[in-house]
């Protein structure tokens, strides 16, 4: 019987566009909610769809080659994120029409775990499969795992002057710039949520919770931002 | 309440910091009255000539305006309004425009109306947190912010300045007093790093110097919202520097407690902060010379002031004593107010002779006045300090308790140290200031010549804190001519009075902890800031005549002079002094605060997080009734319209069981497992074995804790030789991963497994019953759905219809035909209409948790956490095909204890009610049916009824046509057949003790 | 608010940590060469002391990593903390007391 088992490999070509119009993303109905809140000060909105892939390695060499994979050095301390290209000829390329590409960050999450951020593959034309075949690749049969999780967070920007106030509302870090300056992401939380917490400009943040949560983060930012709306 | 009013003195023309152009009309207890921007309640009281206040708690006696500050055990109000607030001090309630409030006696009731005002926090990291903003606080915080250290300023009052609001005309740094504060406040708001918090009293302060403080904001919050009315600070800060001032202790007297008795210190911040005169005629009785800056001020102020001095005379010409009486005032040493003539307010004080031992001394004269202002010494506000274990010690020339070894990282000074004298408070504030500073790594830039040459050591210190605070007489209890103690008030919120410590001590309590709880003293609002070391001195007075047995001691002092002397015997003896018996516990908060502000925004929806599943806005527009399932919301059932619970339970029953049903199984936890070593891994967690599952094969597994004991159950699917695909319990997924990392980093690092939760990952549809095949083959077309081609416990993956790529299983919770169709979790609501639209022709019903549990109750399946407590291991639910018998695995040395195997353990059968209407409550009691006796139900039986099992769940069943429930009970597999009664709510009923599996025992139903 | 350094992630809050009890506390080699009295040491018993105490702590709400750190329990001062695989700092009690020797 188990001769007789196959599972079907994942593709690795692009997704249908048909198929991506089905996606929903977890705070897409909260889109009027965030507009709402949002104000000269302090603005709240979703960033749908990236591509999130969880990278898990331990030994130098296998992180070196999923670095390799991904066009980056793979950070190696706390609040590190690497930034690199991903696609066609690599860290050159530019998403010029026809050629599939996207920039990439990896944010360190432990020292055996990362995550990969790519753009929405619908803008890149970088499938999300095709991502998860290469670090596989790279990875080997080598400890480690490659995990699409794309779904599995969702990403909320907030920026704007009083976008700190806000978030010091609820987050128990020291976000001064002196502790968590530009380019500084973590793994907190919020009020008990878990939360990847990425400062990807001096006045803006972007919240990487888990999908459920999404509802119960955007409706607590929203609360906090009223001061200021 | 009488309408009594005293005509005390009222407001100058000149003076304080008020705004007189800016009146305030206010109301208490319906009488209008006015008052100017800068006041508090207190002082537009003061300033109105009532010092009256409510009626005390118990006694139901008279009172008045004690204190100026959050020390206040009298002057409470209810402020009225939407949602009126009981218990406020009128001597720190600032007073604003339409103020209305209503007087309270010692006690106030919370409003059951909701308050709608709003509440936050915020968390802030400082560098050094200076609390306290008088002449200490502002020198340290100058200093700390010279160098770029981040530094916050927290001030309980809405001025800074502390006690040089008190004493406007004296010169500091040479600047008039309020000059200097507004020049540090200039500097301080300039300071692009630094933060002044007015109105924020830090009330908390926990290990790693984390402060929690509470800002009250009434000035800035808004009507229409979203700015808070109160705010809580939490506050990590580097260096902590306490300038927290000292609080004043009355005299414990007889009939100390008449309106128009105040604190001495309190009458001078009414003249000098607020140009409120509390009296005419004052009397100002004295234990020490602080409260000569009173006398003078009062005098300026064009009051007449007698000063009763405890002590002796103090010969030298520089004396406070002599200092008064050239500037023409009558002073009485060795003497003291040893009563008062009045009762609705002061009209005189009895003035009598005391002798060195503070015995009267002569008869008592009448003095006719209408305020006495008492100084019993100075007690330094320590609990900020004692809070975190800081270490105190008694000094007798200071007559207080004061900090004697430091808490790491924190510094303090001013009159909280001891430290009386405001250039000595200057210097030891700037030198924590840039102390502070420098241990953050940002050194002052200051060269301000802070006396860092004075006081070397500590000793030296001490001793320029001696000079400057003069000689203190303290009087822990003033004799009564009559020898009576029950009017002497020591704690006035709570009506405590010395003749209650006498009481104590009578019936054996030598511990001040134990007199605290016998008397009650300090266990009341303003948590012994007025009473504490009055009742401690009072206690060395009563104990050390009789008793030279070792004193227990509270909180661990010590005596900065030791006081150990020798009996006849040779043997050392302890007298008790204030140090030997020690504080009782300092615990925030240091002032009250409102739960409403603990709880912030968390309130209502924002209460808790919900976790919602893709599928959510379906389920609400198909009118779901949501049942909260740990932090989820998942639909209960889905009523249509006319349908009660129990008709729409039974519509998804028959529909699962009879056509096809479908749910929303998302939220089940998900971990995906790779390694080489995986399988041993899983081998090991589960209790039963997993080495050989096939690829593109699920099995069900349990795991147990290392005592043996169910944990968690679920299925896993082998989706590659080194990967795995778990699924938990909805309420298991977090503490799942955290157990399997727990063991997979700290016992067996050496094997190759990596996990990680997939939870989010994936949205999971299960689609249910004997049709179930029809809509699944509609929905995958690629997939051999038939019985051969598609086994159970299998899984595919495949195209479905739309294009989305699925992992379609063969897994039933129910017993029926059932596959569970698994998406990315962004096409999940895609997947969910389009399998209600596939189902539409064979009238696919959605179905909530309330008819899962049904379904897998008549099939006897358990569910970790109702089944299941903790205590019961898979053979207790009768599933011993679950755990292996050679494998190693976790639990399994358990299994083989005694315990284990002996009778009398309580496990898994169903119980069948001989009414078979009658739906058990979830948890009623099982017990033999003759255990009764006579017992009725009303009362308590007369002997207690052993319980032989309870019911875990109870539901109708569609299926059965009658309602079942399952129950763990003693030795239940050999039970089956007998009768037990079912206890509930004093009813009883009868029910069969049944095998679990109720439906379906031959599991025929599975391949459809 | 305990502030304990992962030795990962730096400092954090006690509130983003899961208590692990005490550290050292190995899983037996052979469970089942134990008596029943032994195992119920394993599984039970552990030390108490005032003062420093080595105990497991996992940083949950960041890197999911266990690590060990020596405690202080009076004061809470947190001495030490180490990697699993790092050796446990000098000093400090060589064994858990509870379960070093049953019935001895």
């Amino acid at each position: 019987m188990a001769e007789q088992m196959t599972v079907k490999p994942a593709a690795t070509g692009t997704t249908d566009a048909a198929v991506l119009g089905y996606r929903r993303s977890p705070a897409h109905h909260l889109a009027e909610l965030m507009a709402a809140a949002s104000g000269e000060q302090v603005r709240l909105r979703e960033v749908p769809f990236l591509t999130q892939i969880t990278i898990r390695a331990t030994a130098p060499e296998a992180v070196e080659a999923v670095g390799n994979a991904l066009g980056v050095t793979m950070p190696s301390a706390v609040g590190e994120v690497a930034q690199g290209e991903f696609g066609e000829g690599g860290s050159g390329s530019s998403g010029s029409s026809g050629s599939s590409g996207s920039s990439v960050s990896v944010v360190w999450l432990s020292p055996d775990e990362w995550l990969a951020v790519l753009g929405d593959e619908a803008d890149t034309g970088v499938s999300i499969a095709a991502v998860v075949e290469s670090l596989s690749v790279a990875l080997g049969e080598r400890r480690g795992q490659v995990v699409d999780v794309s779904s599995n967070r969702t990403t909320l920007e907030l920026s704007g002057s009083k976008a700190r106030a806000v978030l010091d509302k609820t987050i128990e870090l020291d976000l001064h710039p002196r502790e968590f300056p530009v380019g500084r992401a973590v793994s907190t939380q919020m009020e008990s949520v878990a939360v990847i917490l990425w400062r990807s400009a001096d006045d803006t943040w972007l919240l990487m919770p888990r999908a459920s949560f999404a509802e119960h983060v955007v409706g607590w930012l929203a609360d906090g931002m009223r001061e200021f709306s | 309440m009488t309408q009594h009013q005293n005509h005390h003195g009222g407001r100058l023309e000149r003076g304080g910091r008020l705004d007189r152009d800016q009146p305030i009309g206010f109301t208490i207890d319906g009488t209008a009255l006015t008052g100017y921007a800068g006041d508090t309640l207190a002082s537009a009281l003061v300033a109105n000539g009532r010092l009256r206040v409510g009626d005390s708690i118990y006694l139901r006696r008279p009172r008045g305006v004690l204190s100026a500050g959050v020390e206040e055990p009298n002057a409470f109000v209810r402020v009225n309004g939407e949602h009126n607030e009981s218990m406020l001090p009128a001597t720190t309630l600032e007073l604003r425009d339409g103020l209305d409030v209503t007087l309270l006696d010692g006690i106030g009731v919370l409003d059951d109306r909701p308050d709608r005002n709003e509440y936050d926090k915020m968390h802030v990291h400082a560098d050094v947190a200076v609390i306290g903003s008088g002449p200490a606080g502002l020198a340290a915080a100058k200093e700390a912010a010279s160098g770029g250290a981040r530094v916050v300023l927290f001030e309980q009052d809405f001025e800074l300045g502390g006690s040089l609001l008190s004493d406007p005309t004296i010169t500091v740094a040479d600047q008039g007093a309020l000059d200097y504060v507004a020049s540090v406040r200039a500097e301080l708001e300039a300071a692009p790093e630094v933060t002044v918090l007015t109105r924020t009293c830090v009330f908390g302060s926990y290990d790693n110097n984390f402060l929690v403080a509470l800002e009250k904001r009434d000035d800035v919050a808004s009507a229409e919202g979203g700015v808070s009315r109160q705010r809580l600070w939490h506050v990590t800060a580097g260096q902590v520097v306490l300038a927290v001032g000292a609080f004043e202790r009355p005299i414990v007297f007889s009939d100390n407690d008449v309106p128009g008795v105040m604190l001495a210190s309190a009458v001078k911040t009414y003249v000098e902060r607020w140009a409120a005169l509390p009296g005419r005629d004052v009397v100002l009785f004295t234990t020490n010379d602080s409260a000569y800056e009173t006398a003078r001020c009062l005098t300026k102020a064009g009051a007449t002031v007698t000063v009763i001095d405890a002590r002796p005379e103090v010969k030298a010409a520089t004396s406070a004593q002599e200092g008064a009486r050239r500037a023409g005032l009558t002073v009485r040493t060795a003497s003291a107010v040893v009563g008062i003539e009045g009762s609705e307010g002061v009209t005189g004080a009895f003035v009598a002779s005391i002798d060195d031992a503070g015995q009267l001394a002569g008869d008592a004269e009448l003095i006719a006045c209408d305020l006495v202002a008492v100084s019993g010494g100075w007690t330094p506000n320590v609990s900020l300090h004692s809070q975190r274990q800081g270490q105190l010690a008694w000094d007798d020339v200071l007559s207080g308790f004061v900090p004697s070894a430091g808490v790491k990282n924190q510094f303090v000074v001013g009159a909280g140290n001891g430290t009386y004298d405001t250039d000595d408070c200057l210097i030891e504030g700037a030198r924590a200031g840039r102390g502070a500073a420098a241990a953050a790594g940002f050194p002052a830039s200051s060269s301000a010549d802070g006396g860092d040459a004075v006081a070397e050591s500590a000793e030296v210190w001490r001793a320029r804190q001696h000079r400057a605070a003069g000689t203190v007489r303290p009087l822990w209890a003033v004799p009564a001519p009559d020898g009576s103690l029950d009017t002497h008030f020591v704690d006035p919120h709570r009506d405590n009075t010395a003749a209650d410590v006498l009481r104590a001590t009578g019936a054996g309590m030598r511990s001040v902890e134990h007199v605290k709880r016998y008397t009650s003293i300090s266990t009341g609002i303003d948590q012994g800031k007025i009473g504490g070391v009055n009742t401690i001195g009072l206690l060395t007075q009563l104990l050390s005549g009789n008793d030279t047995k070792a004193i227990p001691s509270g909180q661990p002092g010590q005596d900065a002079a030791d006081a150990v002397e020798l009996t006849a015997s040779g043997q050392p003896a302890r007298r008790p002094t204030p140090g030997t018996i020690g504080t009782t516990t300092f615990r925030a908060p240091f002032t009250p605060v409102a739960f409403t502000a603990l709880a912030g925004r968390g309130r209502g929806a924002l209460f808790d997080a919900a976790r919602t599943s893709p599928a959510h806005s379906w389920h609400v527009e198909h009118g779901a009734r949501f049942e909260d399932v740990g932090q989820w919301k998942r639909p209960w059932f889905y009523p249509q319209e006319g349908e009660d619970m129990d008709a729409a339970v039974a519509r998804e029953c028959r529909a699962a069981r009879e056509g096809v049903a479908f749910m929303d199984a998302t939220t089940l936890g998900k971990i995906e497992i790779r390694g080489a070593d995986a399988p041993e891994f899983l081998n090991r967690m589960y209790t039963n074995p997993f080495l050989k599952l096939p690829v593109g094969k699920g099995r069900y597994g349990v795991m147990c804790t290392v005592s043996g004991m169910v944990f968690d159950d679920g299925v896993t699917l082998r989706l590659a030789d080194d990967r795995f695909f778990m699924t938990t319990t909805t309420g298991g997924a977090a503490k799942v991963l955290d157990w399997l990392e727990e063991w997979s980093q700290t016992e067996w690092p050496e094997l190759d497994v990596t996990l990680s939760s997939v939870t989010e990952q994936w949205s999971t549809v299960a689609v249910v019953g004997p049709r179930s095949r029809e809509v699944i083959a509609k929905l995958a077309p690629d997939l051999d759905v038939s019985k051969e081609g598609f086994g159970f416990m299998e899984f595919r993956e495949t195209t479905l219809a739309s294009g989305i790529d699925a992992r379609v299983c063969r897994i039933t919770f129910s017993g029926e035909l059932a596959y569970e169709i698994n998406v990315p979790r962004w096409y999940g609501l895609k997947v969910w209409e389009d399998v209600a639209a596939a189902g539409e022709e064979f009238d696919i019903t959605p179905y909530g948790t309330e008819t899962m549990h049904v379904l897998r109750a008549e099939k006897a399946f358990p569910i970790v956490g109702q089944e299941t407590d903790g205590t019961v291991t898979p053979h207790d639910l009768g599933m011993d095909w679950v755990v292996s018998k050679t494998k190693e695995f976790i639990g399994k040395r358990s299994f083989s204890r005694a315990a284990f195997t002996e009778p009398g353990r309580k496990q898994l059968v169903s119980v069948l009610p001989l009414d078979h209407t009658l739906r058990l409550p979830e948890g009623a009691q099982l017990v033999e049916p003759d255990a009764l006796g006579d017992y009725t139900g009303e009362g308590l039986p007369t002997a207690p009824i052993a319980m032989v099992g309870f019911v875990t769940s109870s539901y109708h069943s569609q299926a059965l046509g009658r309602s079942f429930a399952l129950a763990l009970v003693k030795d239940g597999p050999t039970r089956v057949g007998q009768t037990l009664l079912a206890s509930f709510g004093g009813k009883f009923a009868e029910v069969e003790v049944r095998e679990p599996v109720l439906y379906d025992k031959e599991g025929a139903r599975r391949d459809g | 608010m305990m502030v304990i350094p992962c030795p990962f992630c730096g400092p954090r809050n006690e509130t983003e940590y899961t208590y692990g009890g005490q550290a050292h506390v190995a899983y037996p080699e052979n469970p089942d060469a134990l008596t029943d009295e032994q195992w119920a040491q394993f599984l039970f018993y552990r030390d108490n002391p005032r003062g420093s105490y080595a105990e497991r702590w996992q940083h949950s709400a960041g890197c999911r990593k266990w690590f060990n750190a020596v405690r202080n329990t009076h004061t809470y001062e947190i001495t030490h903390v180490y990697r699993l695989d790092q050796a446990r700092p000098d000093g400090l009690p060589k064994a858990p007391l509870a379960t070093k020797e049953v019935g001895a």
